[in-house]
């Protein structure tokens, strides 16, 4: 039994070789999540508006390495992503951070929002007054809302009154 | 009256001016990122010449002269349509040219020069590129302009053009070389 055990195990050898060896990148998968996670903010800068997470690109592929390799001796995130800043720019980062140059940038949105919305309160404003003065009615119109109120006279006789009135006049 | 007019005229003004700004942007080239290296000291390196791999070269050597840096490599397109120029260049003495052959095999790169001609003072070799990155090179070919201080002070991404050369290279060098 135990002899068999020994040959399955030996004859399972070279499978646990050669699968090792098809996966190099993976060998720390904590480190492989980290990679990927970092490089997902980041821009592949020859293909451009793709991150780097999702390119095969040589550059990203050089990128990831070295990314990869700061990690394993224990830099931050944070000192990675500066390593990379110093190099390519601020470029490669899908999030540009918040300087003087990029305050139209991330504040510009929020500016057309405060303008649009102290244009739609001025015309509010401005029609909300306009039809208070068209509501209060004159004398005469007062008159004549009176009497089609009250059923006197329908609104084409009114009319046609108003017509003869003019032809008088004229 | 002028109010109706502006109701008109505010619209038609924003309009032009965003068109203005869509209009320049179509002449930006958007591969072209701006290199946060310019007046910055040149990352300094140490690498094995191309033909005398015995031998190093190290950037600080070049301290107190104004020279190129062309970042090329045997596999890449556009280093061949810009290889002419540089030939061309080197035969007028006016500026030391060096190369970083980037991401090469020395064999292939030293039969590529045999091919079309060195116009380098000297190659090094960066074959795992990591003075490439140090350098940002994204692109190749790309051509460093480094002053008497060790300074970059410009750069050319993508191939050195007679144009770029006449206009922009070539007058930075004076002026460099002059202070």
């Amino acid at each position: 039994m135990i002899h068999r055990m020994l040959l399955v195990l030996v004859l399972l050898l070279p499978v646990a070789v050669v699968a090792k060896e098809a996966v190099p990148l993976a060998e720390d998968p904590q480190i492989e999540a980290r990679v990927m996670a970092l490089s997902a903010n980041l821009r592949c800068l020859v293909c451009q508006n793709q991150a780097l997470s999702a390119s095969e690109s040589d550059f990203a592929n050089d990128v990831r390495r070295e990314i990869r390799l700061m990690m394993k001796e224990g830099k931050s995130d944070q000192q990675i992503i500066d390593f990379l800043v110093q190099r390519y720019g601020d470029f490669i980062l899908f999030k540009p951070p918040v300087k003087n140059i990029t305050l139209l940038l991330w504040f510009g949105p929020l500016l057309l929002l405060l303008i649009g919305a102290t244009i739609l309160l001025l015309v509010l404003r401005h029609r909300n007054r306009s039809t208070e003065g068209s509501q209060r009615l004159s004398a005469s119109e007062h008159q004549r809302a009176e009497a089609l109120l009250q059923g006197q006279v329908t609104e084409r006789e009114m009319t046609a009154r108003d017509d003869s009135d003019e032809g008088h006049r004229a | 009256m002028i109010r109706q007019r502006l109701r008109y005229l505010v619209p038609l003004g924003l309009f032009v001016i965003m068109v203005g700004f869509l209009g320049r942007g179509l002449f930006l080239d958007p591969r072209e990122v701006p290199s946060p290296l310019i007046d910055k000291p040149a990352p300094a390196f140490e690498l094995n010449q191309l033909h005398n791999p015995q031998y190093r070269f190290a950037s600080r050597d070049m301290l107190g002269q104004v020279w190129l840096l062309n970042v090329w490599a045997s596999w890449c397109v556009s280093c061949r349509s810009e290889h002419p120029v540089l030939v061309q260049l080197s035969r007028q003495n006016i500026v030391p040219l060096y190369g970083l052959n980037y991401k090469d095999k020395p064999s292939d790169a030293i039969a590529w020069l045999n091919d079309l001609g060195d116009p380098y003072r000297l190659s090094t070799t960066d074959t795992d590129g990591r003075v490439g990155m140090d350098y940002g090179v994204y692109g190749v070919p790309e051509t460093y302009v480094i002053d008497k201080q060790g300074i970059i002070r410009y750069k050319q991404i993508g191939p050195v053009t007679v144009e770029a050369l006449k206009n922009t290279i070539l007058p930075l060098v004076r002026e460099l070389q002059a202070s």
